[in-house]
């Protein structure tokens, strides 16, 4: 077992080398970035002042460096934390995300958990109750989140809140809280404001994953094993989640490295929608802009987060299922 | 090539054939019989196709021309259609109704008011906009009313342009990124799994790797990072550029699905029989390639193809909708639903989502289209 995490976390870390190019290749793409344009400004001003500042700025970035020296430059500062500096806000770009970076973690680990629990419920009956009128019922929904973006449901559901039920969403909280400090009411307001985004940002990976989970279950209800369990007389409740289920969850685990990349996807985009302060609106802004240390600083920590996820469901899957380790 | 010369089947071997009325179908054959019984999927093979007629007669189904402006009809509501005529009975001839602006007193602003007692008979076959359909022009529209009034079933935008013309001519971009992208993914995802399966050792452990890292990133911030380093429509980067640019981002990413199971595939057919018999016929690796292997994987890569389309139109729509993807004048459904991020906007405007019905009905169809065709594949199966 030692063996195998200590190899998969040597690929792991093999992969986020190249992820780090990868991003170092996404800051140098554009044609006009936000450095390019601030040295240009600093050299029409003129002066001691800007003159210092250039060149400050291009011994930071190293603007003139062959560029494996600067790569080497942005790596060895983003592993020891100084990610650069955001010319869009003004601000340093560790001090920007970390500001939202926990809610984006909490918005999409709930809405994983959520859609976790739901889809292995509402699996595991439509399995069970293969044919039948909610199956199908079930079917048609599991079509409908998989085809409409996330962006789109967000927007159907704030014009149905606003219109019909002449709630105010949009935002953690209510306008009247927005500024106060931290109190029972405020606790319950946010709540209020969370169902939406949970339900929105976890629709399309609750759709999927709930499919998975039924194919998953209908072959292993076909297995020996089961057969065998029900002619010993055991309750179909316990065959069912004793079982079987328990075998049908194996490759739930594994397409867990995509749902997670599937539901931040979908975040980042639904966020601008509901006007959450995730990190994503953040992202989307400064690609827009051209902001690119702040733009991949995101990129690149969403990566690492998979990376690990994944080293995290390998070893599980593992644990779970000792033979993989053997191939 | 002497070597492959195959010995003619035995006269009393062929005599025990199955006799003629009996009937063969070749793979093909089966799958199509197989697919055709799944009416879900045969269901959203026949949506698809009216929605790609329906785009491609854009400028005829629709009454006005998609960039037509008309700024007495800003955020116009969408004309309410009636079968009642002014006799108050029902007929065949459909009618709208006239709208007038009154000056709203408490927000100074004019708003729009159906006068529900005045019909305007909706005429079939007017001249109106032109428009163009391939290279074709022309100006015969399926439905209009007289002028200078305006027909506008789906209501208008912050220009006053027709929403429904705007959809459809949206559905143009919309639905051929997912096309030309797939046929991208198709040619970069063969050709790189085959070549990784094939000859297998550094190429492939690279190979891996290279999937690895692409897969590491989550897939709407990759799209997005990679299109926001486009440079902006002008007179050097037209908007066909762009697109076509779009769609090289979408599958660039999107491949790497493809050949990992193209590679799979071709793993397994290398320890099988008809490989080893075509090697020891002196067969080049080039034949075994594109004579024996990708032919056996053909319908595979059919599936894995239909499956990724919906994902690569939900793509377009995603970086389209953040300003990232097609820009305006172009038009697609992402970027016509961009004019509805306003949630303010929005609420008062719910016509401007009315794009969003395009990508659920198409993406839809490619879903079920996609889930019909791996069902039929293998047709052995019962």
């Amino acid at each position: 077992m030692l063996n195998y995490i200590i190899r998969r976390a040597g690929y792991a870390l093999v992969t986020l080398l190249f992820v780090a190019i990868v991003g170092f290749l996404i800051i140098e793409l554009p044609p006009g970035s936000y450095l390019d344009f601030r040295l240009r400004e600093l050299r029409t001003l003129g002066g001691d002042y800007s003159v210092d500042m250039i060149k400050a700025l291009e011994q930071r970035y190293g603007v003139n460096d062959p560029v494996h020296v600067k790569f080497w430059k942005w790596f060895s500062n983003f592993v020891q934390g100084d990610f650069g500096w955001s010319f869009q806000y003004e601000r340093d770009v560790g001090e920007l995300l970390s500001a939202r970076i926990g809610y984006t973690l909490m918005f999409t680990l709930t809405s994983l958990i959520v859609s976790w629990v739901i889809s292995i419920t509402v699996g595991v009956y439509s399995a069970t109750h293969r044919y039948t009128l909610p199956d199908y019922a079930i079917t048609l929904f599991q079509f409908i989140g998989l085809s409409v973006p996330g962006f789109l449901l967000a927007l159907v559901l704030m014009i149905f809140a606003q219109r019909t039920l002449g709630m105010e969403v949009g935002g953690l909280f209510s306008s009247r809280f927005r500024e106060a400090p931290w109190s029972w009411p405020k606790f319950v307001d946010l709540l209020g404001h969370l169902w939406i985004p949970i339900i929105v940002i976890g629709a399309s990976g609750t759709a999927w994953l709930s499919r998975v989970m039924r194919g998953n279950l209908l072959d292993v209800l076909n297995m020996q094993y089961v057969q065998t369990a029900r002619s010993k007389g055991l309750q179909e409740r316990k065959v069912i989640w004793k079982h079987a289920v328990r075998n049908a969850l194996h490759p739930l685990v594994m397409v867990f490295g995509m749902s997670f990349p599937a539901i931040i996807s979908g975040e980042t985009v639904i966020s601008i929608v509901l006007n959450l302060p995730t990190a994503g609106p953040l992202f989307i802004n400064a690609l827009l802009q051209q902001d690119m240390y702040l733009a991949v600083t995101f990129l690149m920590f969403l990566a690492v987060l998979l990376v690990v996820g994944n080293l995290v469901a390998d070893i599980v899957l593992a644990w779970l299922d000792p033979r993989i380790q053997f191939e | 090539m002497t070597e492959e010369t195959i010995t003619p089947v035995p006269a009393a071997v062929a005599a025990e054939e199955p006799a003629s009325d009996v009937g063969e179908l070749s793979q093909w054959q089966l799958i199509w019989l197989r697919f055709r019984r799944n009416r879900l999927a045969m269901g959203g093979m026949v949506i698809l196709a009216i929605m790609y007629l329906v785009v491609i007669f854009a400028g005829f189904l629709s009454p006005n021309a998609h960039d037509t402006q008309n700024l007495d009809y800003i955020y116009g509501p969408p004309d309410p259609i009636t079968f009642v005529g002014p006799n108050g009975k029902l007929g065949l001839r459909p009618y709208t109704f006239a709208t007038t602006t009154v000056l709203n007193q408490a927000t100074f602003k004019w708003d729009f008011e159906i006068d529900r007692n005045t019909r305007i008979p909706i005429q079939f076959f007017v001249r109106g906009d032109t428009y163009k359909i391939l290279w074709w022009r022309a100006n015969l529209h399926l439905m209009g009313i007289a002028p200078p009034d305006r027909l506008y079933v789906w209501g208008a935008d912050s220009l006053g342009r027709d929403m429904f013309a705007r959809t459809l001519v949206g559905g143009q971009v919309s639905m051929t990124v997912g096309l030309v992208g797939i046929a991208l993914t198709i040619f970069l995802g063969s050709v790189l799994g085959t070549i990784s399966g094939f000859f297998g050792g550094t190429i492939d452990d690279a190979m891996q790797r290279v999937i690895e890292v692409i897969q590491s990133f989550p897939t709407i911030p990759l799209w997005a990072a990679l299109a926001a380093a486009l440079p902006n429509v002008s007179e050097s980067f037209t908007m066909l550029h762009r697109y076509f640019l779009i769609t090289v981002i979408l599958s660039l990413v999107n491949w790497t699905g493809l050949a990992r199971q193209l590679r799979a595939k071709v793993m397994s057919y290398r320890q099988a029989d008809f490989t080893s018999a075509a090697l020891v016929a002196g067969a080049s690796n080039a034949r075994i390639i594109f004579v024996h292997m990708l032919p056996n994987a053909a319908s595979h890569i059919i599936v894995v193809a239909a499956l990724a389309i919906p994902g690569m139109i939900l793509g377009e729509t995603s970086l389209s909708f953040l300003g990232l993807g097609i820009q305006p004048p172009m038009v697609s459904w992402g970027a016509l639903l961009r004019d509805s991020q306003q949630v303010s906007t929005v609420v008062q405007h719910p016509w401007l989502i009315l794009p969003g019905i395009g990508v659920v009905i198409t993406v839809l169809g490619f879903s079920v289209l996609g889930d019909g065709l791996r069902d039929a594949v293998d047709p052995y199966s019962i």
